[in-house]
């Protein structure tokens, strides 16, 4: 039987990308164009994941393609910059000093962003004005970090390129300051779809902080593509932060691709607080000996929201290290799926790898989908994973109320300790507290299991 | 302070306590002796509030209030302290913060405003000498990674600490060597005073040689069989628990 609905399909947005085309930032720009095309034609082919694909079993995206979202691609009248000013006063870090770059749907807005101080050998600045004025310095590394075959949420993000955050911290160069990336939703009304695309390059040597948040300046239905490249050359080292903490009737797909080179090291911390349906993959690419990555993440779901986390980290050559650590906290209705997958191929001896995913439910009617994946292809190697679903130990919850802790304050106080690892490990002390404030606000309902 | 009148306990359908009777005034020192299951650390968990236990008779009045009526929280702020018998192990939650949260809310309760950080880690290194333990316990996890003596005597810090009305004790010399059982003795002796009762739930005579009882009781299928005073847990030393047995006309109930 054949319903009728309006829901929508690549197709909608292979039609939009052809309409916006020729005004996309260097258009014109022959390898530039020849890339947008490849995308478009990736996404044609593919189409938007289903639950069919393996890879979105889980993730159910009918409630995005119900739906026809309609791309930001240049800024628009921001006829009101003040309401994302005034969001962004609120939902500041307290006492973050980091160089700020601010998005709208997606599109830089230069007025709201502070990037006036930054130390020699270090460029920030919007994707699509290094588009506009330098294309060819983008050539080689934009899109060198996607997975071979993308799904057609990257692959759309990749047909359009309009606007994100470009970072480079040039050789040897060390960056205390962390450059926060900011991206807010939900500013230009209903159903906009917006499509950051962020390139991080980090060479040999350097040392920096990039902290990438996504928050909806509106309740507006939205939905938030965003793809971010990380390049790190020889002994180069980045922590990396992102935190997702949109309003409940926002979409994010998100994606975080990396190609590692020698003695490099990258932390990756990932933190979802909010959203309506968030799905977040990463991929880590070991290319050289000595590598190193460790990945850390903490999720939040409540209401009915669904957060699903795809990791894949390939261990190429030899000697590599790779850590990973989520953790979930769902409530209520709420979903979750954790797939993590980690790759030792043939020449990756002495490769040494670790992987858990934990689960706290804190309702009956919560639920998790947990996936833990080793695939070994060399024969001397190390390699741990394991994964957990539980709940708030009773006995535990009986001491501290024994103590005379109250009983949702000792389930808060329990449910908190459960995260407390992951949050130890941020390094920025501003940061840290920030995230412990976020994650004690969300769960300040905490109710009573019944 | 507590008066305990006919008692049932049941558990998943079983009785453990059967028509248990008990008064402790004011500045008492009780022990509750008996054999394996007879209901003894039941009976600690049951006036704590652990509600895993259901009271299917009977009545607990502490200080002229209904103990079954109140939350186990509400008890611990009204003076209530239960030492466990297997302290739980709470990773990511320090001893100190948890520490500082049930000082406050027994302070709130009594009216008294929050100890402000210096006044609590005066209060803290004051109460750590008393159980010869280390600052270091402080920071580390609730009970995580201490050994069996370690834990027992974060039992005895924390009722340092929290000044209770009524402490109960259940089992806390099990597992103790010799010397971490003097150290935990004389901490409860160093907070015996006439305003305190303490129950102390114990296997052994051993304890009570460092803390001596006014009363011993002998428990033994969920009920008091027999009550004395300090003697009666020397010759129950010396007789063993079947000695009781022949001295109540009753039979016993014998439990697996």
């Amino acid at each position: 039987m054949n319903i009728a609905a309006s829901s929508t399909d690549a197709a909608d947005y292979v039609a939009a990308q052809q309409i916006a085309a020729d005004a996309l930032p260097a258009a014109g720009t022959p390898w530039l164009d020849a890339s947008r095309d490849k995308a478009k034609a990736i996404l044609t082919d593919v189409g938007l994941p289903t639950t069919r694909l393996e890879d979105w079993k889980y993730t159910n995206t009918r409630s995005i393609t119900r739906s026809k979202f309609d791309p930001v691609l240049r800024s628009e009248s921001w006829s009101d910059t003040a309401v994302i000013e005034q969001l962004i006063e609120q939902l500041k870090v307290p006492e973050l000093k980091s160089h700020r770059l601010v998005f709208a749907d997606g599109i830089f807005v230069s007025g709201l962003s502070s990037d006036a101080d930054l130390p020699r050998g270090i460029r920030v600045m919007s994707m699509a004005q290094l588009l506009q004025s330098e294309p060819e310095y983008l050539k080689s590394a934009l899109g060198s970090a996607l997975p071979e075959s993308p799904h057609g949420f990257t692959a759309m993000n990749s047909s359009f390129i309009s606007d994100g955050a470009f970072v480079e911290i040039g050789a040897e160069v060390i960056l205390d300051k962390p450059i926060e990336l900011l991206f807010v939703s939900a500013c230009s009304g209903k159903d906009r779809l917006g499509l950051p695309r962020n390139l991080v390059l980090c060479r040999s040597g350097s040392s920096a902080t990039v902290v990438e948040r996504y928050l909806s300046a509106t309740k507006s239905r939205s939905l938030t593509n965003a793809v971010t490249e990380v390049i790190l050359d020889g002994s180069a080292r980045l922590n990396h932060y992102r935190v997702v903490d949109e309003s409940a009737d926002s979409f994010h797909v998100g994606g975080l691709f990396v190609q590692q080179d020698q003695s490099s090291r990258l932390d990756a911390c990932s933190v979802v607080l909010g959203g309506g349906l968030v799905r977040n993959d990463v991929l880590v690419n070991l290319n050289a000996p000595g590598a190193a990555v460790d990945l850390t993440g903490l999720y939040l779901g409540r209401g009915r929201s669904h957060v699903d986390n795809h990791t894949h980290v390939v261990h190429h050559t030899p000697d590599g290290t790779s850590r990973e650590h989520y953790k979930g906290i769902l409530d209520d209705r709420s979903r979750a799926v954790f797939h993590g997958r980690i790759t030792v191929e043939s020449g990756a001896q002495q490769t040494d790898s670790e992987q858990s995913n934990q689960n706290l439910l804190l309702s009956r009617d919560a639920e998790v989908d947990t996936k833990p994946q080793l695939e070994i292809y060399a024969d001397d190697v190390k390699c741990a994973h394991g994964a957990t679903v539980g709940q708030l130990d009773d006995g535990a919850v009986f001491y501290l109320r024994a103590r005379g802790v109250g009983e949702d304050e000792a389930r808060k106080m329990l449910t908190l300790a459960f995260a407390a690892d992951v949050l130890a490990k941020i390094e920025q002390p501003a940061l840290k507290g920030y995230l412990e404030h976020c994650v004690n606000d969300r769960l300040s309902f905490v109710p009573r299991t019944s | 302070m507590l008066s305990v009148t006919n008692l049932d306990v049941a558990v998943n359908g079983g009785m453990i306590l059967n028509g248990l009777n008990l008064e402790v005034q004011a500045g008492e020192v009780h022990a509750i002796m008996g054999p394996n299951g007879s209901g003894k650390s039941t009976f600690a968990n049951v006036l704590a509030g652990h509600p895993g236990y259901e009271v299917t008779a009977g009545s607990v009045i502490y200080e002229g209030q209904d103990l079954l009526q109140m939350e186990p929280e509400e008890r611990a702020r009204q003076g209530v302290f239960l030492a466990f018998q297997y302290p739980v192990e709470i990773p990511g939650v320090s001893n100190v913060y948890m520490l500082k949260a049930a000082v406050n809310e027994i302070r709130k309760h009594r009216g008294e405003s929050e100890l402000d950080a210096v006044k609590f880690l005066k209060l803290v290194r004051e109460k750590l000498k008393l159980v010869d333990m280390k600052e270091e316990f402080m920071h580390r996890a609730v009970n995580e990674g201490f050994s069996g003596g370690e834990k027992k005597r974060n039992e005895i810090f924390q009722m340092a600490m929290l000044e209770p009305k009524l402490a109960i004790l259940d089992e806390t010399d099990s597992g103790l060597d010799i010397d971490a059982l003097k150290v935990v003795a004389q901490g409860v002796n160093e907070l015996r005073d006439a305003s305190r009762s303490i129950v102390i739930v114990t296997h052994y005579q051993r304890l009570l040689d460092y803390i001596v009882p006014d009363y011993v009781h002998v428990l033994a299928g969920g009920r008091v069989l027999k009550s004395g005073g300090k003697e009666l847990a020397l010759e129950l030393e010396e007789h063993g628990y079947g000695w009781i047995k022949d001295q109540t006309a009753e039979p016993l109930e014998t439990r697996a």
